[in-house]
């Protein structure tokens, strides 16, 4: 009951991401490859919050195909913003959690970068959209 | 003396009667539950349609206590999903969310990866030995909605059983005690 309410919000969220360095690119031990880099979160999702919202996560995931995967889905980074105040953002970071490949598919690789926000209420559904922004590559050779 | 032993067997009859009265109400309430239970679980596609969250690693969201109600569809599970799901040898189900996915082209099954909000590191610690990823048919439902403090009461059942006998004693009484 509680969240019907929230049906009537609509929000207006805006992202912008900037991969600023990569920091490396290797092949591991295990046969897959690894990529750590450096990127700029910018995010406005102060549009998202309404009176029964308890919090929102939010992540970044590089998706990508390969010719073994339909899809893959990498969560990057992640934050969790518990008041309104905190949803207008802007983040330096280095990928918080491995982006690694299942294989060795990732020199040249084309992928989207896609911030989630999941709305969590006080009480009732859960609420969940995204952001596709795409156009990134990664090296062609390691380093 | 006959009509003593007439009399004995009247009350005896009566409370025969009062006493297998009471145990079918008790039965027929019993039962109801059992099939909204069953229902629920229809409705929802889930084996466990609602479960309690027993630990704080999906803090702030979700906090010790509170209900999560479960739905499991057939779409793909993607990444930013809370799951529910069992380790092999593991009774207790663990709620968190998916970080990682890999959907493999020809089969179209999904390996995942999931770890706590509040965690420091992801899941491969609670898995089974040398398990890497979840499948899909590790996962008993996604959460779809929640309720707050509701799963207290089968958290304190759970804890303290002895709470758990006084409230059946109590409500046996009752059913025993009512007069309809």
């Amino acid at each position: 009951m509680a969240s019907l309410s929230d049906n009537f919000n609509s929000p207006s969220p805006s992202s912008q991401i900037q991969i600023l360095n990569i920091n490396w690119f290797q092949k591991q031990p295990h046969g897959n490859d690894e990529v750590s880099l450096t990127m700029n979160i910018t995010a406005d999702l102060q549009s998202l919050f309404t009176w029964n919202t308890k919090q929102v996560f939010v992540f970044l995931a590089a998706e990508y195909e390969t010719l073994k995967n339909s899809l893959n889905q990498v969560s990057l980074w992640d934050a969790i913003i518990p008041t309104k105040e905190h949803a207008k953002f802007w983040v330096q970071t280095a990928n918080k959690y491995r982006f690694v490949d299942q294989g060795s598919n990732l020199r040249g690789k084309e992928f989207n970068l896609t911030l989630h926000w999941h709305v969590m209420p006080k009480t009732g559904k859960m609420f969940v959209d995204k952001l596709v922004m795409s156009g990134f590559r990664l090296p062609e050779e390691y380093r | 003396m006959g009509w003593i032993g007439d009399t004995v067997d009247s009350i005896k009859s009566i409370q025969i009667r009062q006493l297998l009265t009471q145990a079918v109400s008790l039965g027929m309430i019993v039962t109801s539950a059992l099939i909204i239970w069953k229902a629920l679980m229809c409705i929802t596609g889930s084996e466990s349609p609602v479960v309690v969250v027993l630990s704080g690693s999906m803090e702030p969201g979700f906090k010790r206590g509170d209900i999560l109600f479960l739905h499991m569809s057939k779409d793909p599970i993607r990444a930013g999903e809370i799951v529910v799901f069992n380790i092999d040898g593991r009774e207790i189900p663990i709620v968190h969310r998916v970080i990682k996915v890999h959907e493999r082209q020809d089969t179209g099954e999904v390996e995942v990866l999931t770890k706590g909000d509040n965690n420091y590191g992801d899941d491969r610690l609670l898995y089974a030995q040398g398990q890497l990823w979840l499948q899909r048919h590790h996962i008993m439902g996604r959460a779809v909605g929640f309720l707050p403090y509701v799963g207290w009461v089968t958290i304190i059942m759970t804890e303290k059983p002895i709470i758990k006998y006084i409230l059946i004693g109590a409500l046996g009484l009752l059913v025993i005690t009512s007069k309809d």
